[in-house]
């Protein structure tokens, strides 16, 4: 009797918790590009992340006062419009920055995702401001009442987008252009002389990632069915650059198994300080977590720097023998 | 026009500019962009806060307000104390954490700690004291006219002394005395100043401590004109690197001037296009800088 009520509520559960952790994932796998296969340290991913998740909202919502947009357009539109603005906007700011050292990068990617969190909290007009954005319509809407088919269809959605963009991003990251991205992380001058333009390179890279963050962003917006400006600080930015840390960057698999392993730390640390503090302390207690993960963080920078899996170290195949 | 917006954001400047020292000799000396810079300043003015609420119980008069100012003398008690016990938080942190890593990480892996750390150290601030705001001192102060329709508080003319009197200080050290001169030998060179005999461990320890004693600094002043929380440091982490790199990363003058641009600016935006947007302006500073001139306005070419 008991497992007959448990298992549905678990399946459903499980289902939930993957369809997220794997949205995250795909959030990894765009940084992975950037910083795994090219080198570029991006430190305001959350700003990517929003940007593709506003755009994606304003296209599908249906319309309304509120906000800008409301194009009820489908939501698959939505998502390829949120890759080609995330995308748009990192290749814009991708012309301004690339040529600088990459500490300078990260400075300025950091203010991007202060900005785009400023004009996303006080344009109204055209985010809603502080309201955020609701009647994001969910993949598989209609089926809402019907929790365990309605939260299968979407993990199988973000499982099979995942898997679809996993492949693809092996392929470019053994193609002639991936070797290219790897020559100018390793050495930028000798990549240069054999003719190929790092400035380039980079910026196909940094546009392509920041299209998949973009993806990610949208996905989540969609799954959840809210999104407000507060959803993309720069605590978001920390966790996925945890998820890729821990998972081992430079290797996609290790970009996918990070973010489902640090979701699943996250979640529990989250459900055990539910557990343990009262709950008017809980919203302090939860500042904990954070601690937590950058304890984590430093840890894993400290002990094991490649990751879990990190890169492996391809010459040629022919010396794999 | 009202020139009220320049007393504000010359006020303001000082702190940024007061934290930007930090990052800007952070990034001269141990080449790397601090991101836990902004947390020294938190964490900075909870320690004076901590000290000034000790004294407040062990001696009664410490909290009422000398002269015309807001404070007492446990404030200044308190932010002599605190100064070092930031350094000290700055020098911990390096021994845990950045140290191991220079031995054998790049300097951008060192900057994904600095911003590890900087959520880790914002969020125990969060734990410790809640994101209530706090305040060293309720009582009020009245603005006295400084002429062309300016106002400042006494409190605010005094801040303004403080961080002069400061930046002098560290303009002799660096320029005078054989700590200061090790300091521009490491920036300049590391290794060659490593091969001359100079101590690079040392220099690397007074960087630190002096970092974190100037953030401190900057927190108290926040502390004591706007409030103290836990994302106040954060907040001004954008300003400093704008700070930092407008006045050409390694200059100290430089970096309090760049503080000073930074304030008006973001005192100007607020006076104009509306006090929400005050955040942008560093923003659009840093950028508009490293496209025209990325060495900084004192900045070294490289």
């Amino acid at each position: 009797m008991m497992s007959s009520v448990l298992a549905p509520s678990l399946a459903v559960y499980g289902s939930f918790f993957l369809t997220t952790a794997l949205s995250y994932a795909l959030i990894c796998l765009g940084l992975n590009l950037q910083w795994g296969q090219t080198g570029l340290f991006n430190v305001g991913v959350a700003g990517f992340v929003g940007i593709g998740a506003y755009a994606s909202a304003l296209l599908t919502t249906p319309a309304t006062d509120a906000h800008w947009g409301g194009f009820g357009l489908p939501i698959a539109a939505g998502w390829v419009g949120a890759m080609g603005v995330a995308g748009a906007a990192s290749a814009l700011i991708g012309i301004a920055t690339l040529r600088l050292r990459a500490d300078y990068l990260a400075i300025t990617t950091f203010g991007v995702a202060v900005t785009i969190h400023l004009v996303a909290l006080n344009a109204q007009a055209l985010t809603g401001g502080p309201y955020g954005i609701a009647f994001i319509p969910r993949p598989f809407g209609d089926l809402a009442d019907r929790p365990l088919l309605f939260n299968g269809l979407n993990l199988a959605l973000v499982a099979g987008l995942a898997l679809v963009l996993y492949i693809a991003l092996e392929r470019l990251a053994r193609s002639p252009w991936g070797r290219v991205l790897r020559a100018i992380r390793e050495d930028e001058k000798a990549a240069a002389a054999l003719g190929k333009s790092p400035s380039r390179y980079r910026l196909q890279a940094f546009a392509l990632g920041g299209a998949i963050m973009g993806l990610g962003g949208a996905v989540q917006a969609h799954f959840i069915g809210f999104i407000a400006p507060d959803n993309y600080l720069s605590s978001l930015t920390f966790l996925v650059w945890t998820m890729l840390i821990l998972g081992g960057s430079g290797n996609n698999r290790g970009a996918i198994l990070g973010g489902v392993l640090v979701w699943a730390l996250w979640s529990a640390s989250g459900a055990a300080i539910g557990a343990v503090f009262p709950p008017d302390q809980q919203a302090r207690a939860s500042s904990l977590q954070i601690v937590a993960i950058g304890v984590f963080l430093a840890l894993a920078l400290l002990l094991r720097p490649r990751g879990l899996i990190g890169e492996r170290t391809i010459v040629s195949r022919h010396l794999d023998e | 026009m009202n020139l009220q917006f320049v007393a504000d954001g010359v006020l303001t400047g000082a702190m940024i500019g007061l934290g930007a020292i930090g990052v800007t000799l952070t990034y001269s000396i141990l080449r790397f962009a601090n991101f836990a810079q902004g947390e020294f300043i938190a964490w900075g003015a909870y320690f004076a806060l901590l000290v000034a609420t000790a004294l407040g119980w062990l001696a009664g008069g410490s909290s009422t307000p000398i002269g015309p100012f807001s404070f007492g003398w446990g404030l200044m008690l308190a932010l002599i104390v605190a100064m070092p016990l930031t350094g000290a938080l700055a020098l911990g942190l390096d021994w845990a954490l950045f140290a191991r890593l220079r031995e054998k990480a790049s300097s951008i892996t060192i900057v994904i700690a600095s911003f590890g750390a900087s959520m880790a150290l914002r969020s125990l601030l969060e734990f410790l004291f809640t994101s209530r705001p706090a305040y060293f001192t309720r009582e009020l102060q009245i603005a006295i006219r400084l002429g062309w329709g300016v106002r400042a508080t006494p409190d605010q003319m005094a801040l303004v002394g403080l961080t002069a009197i400061l930046v002098l200080a560290l303009h002799v050290l660096l320029s005078r005395t054989q700590i200061g001169r090790s300091m521009r030998a490491v920036s300049e060179n590391p290794a060659l100043a490593r091969v001359a005999g100079v101590d690079v461990d040392q220099v690397v320890r007074v960087t630190w401590l002096l970092g974190g004693a100037l953030a401190c600094a900057s927190g108290v002043m926040v502390g004591l004109t706007v409030q103290i929380r836990p994302f106040m440091g954060f907040d001004l982490l954008l300003p400093l690197f704008a700070a930092a790199i407008l006045g050409g990363i390694g200059s100290v003058p430089g970096a309090l001037v760049g503080g000073l641009i930074v304030g008006v600016a973001e005192a100007a935006a607020a006076a104009t296009v509306g006090a929400q947007w005050r955040a942008g302006v560093a923003f659009v500073l840093l950028i508009a800088m490293l496209l025209i001139r990325p060495t900084g306005l004192f900045g070294a070419r490289e």
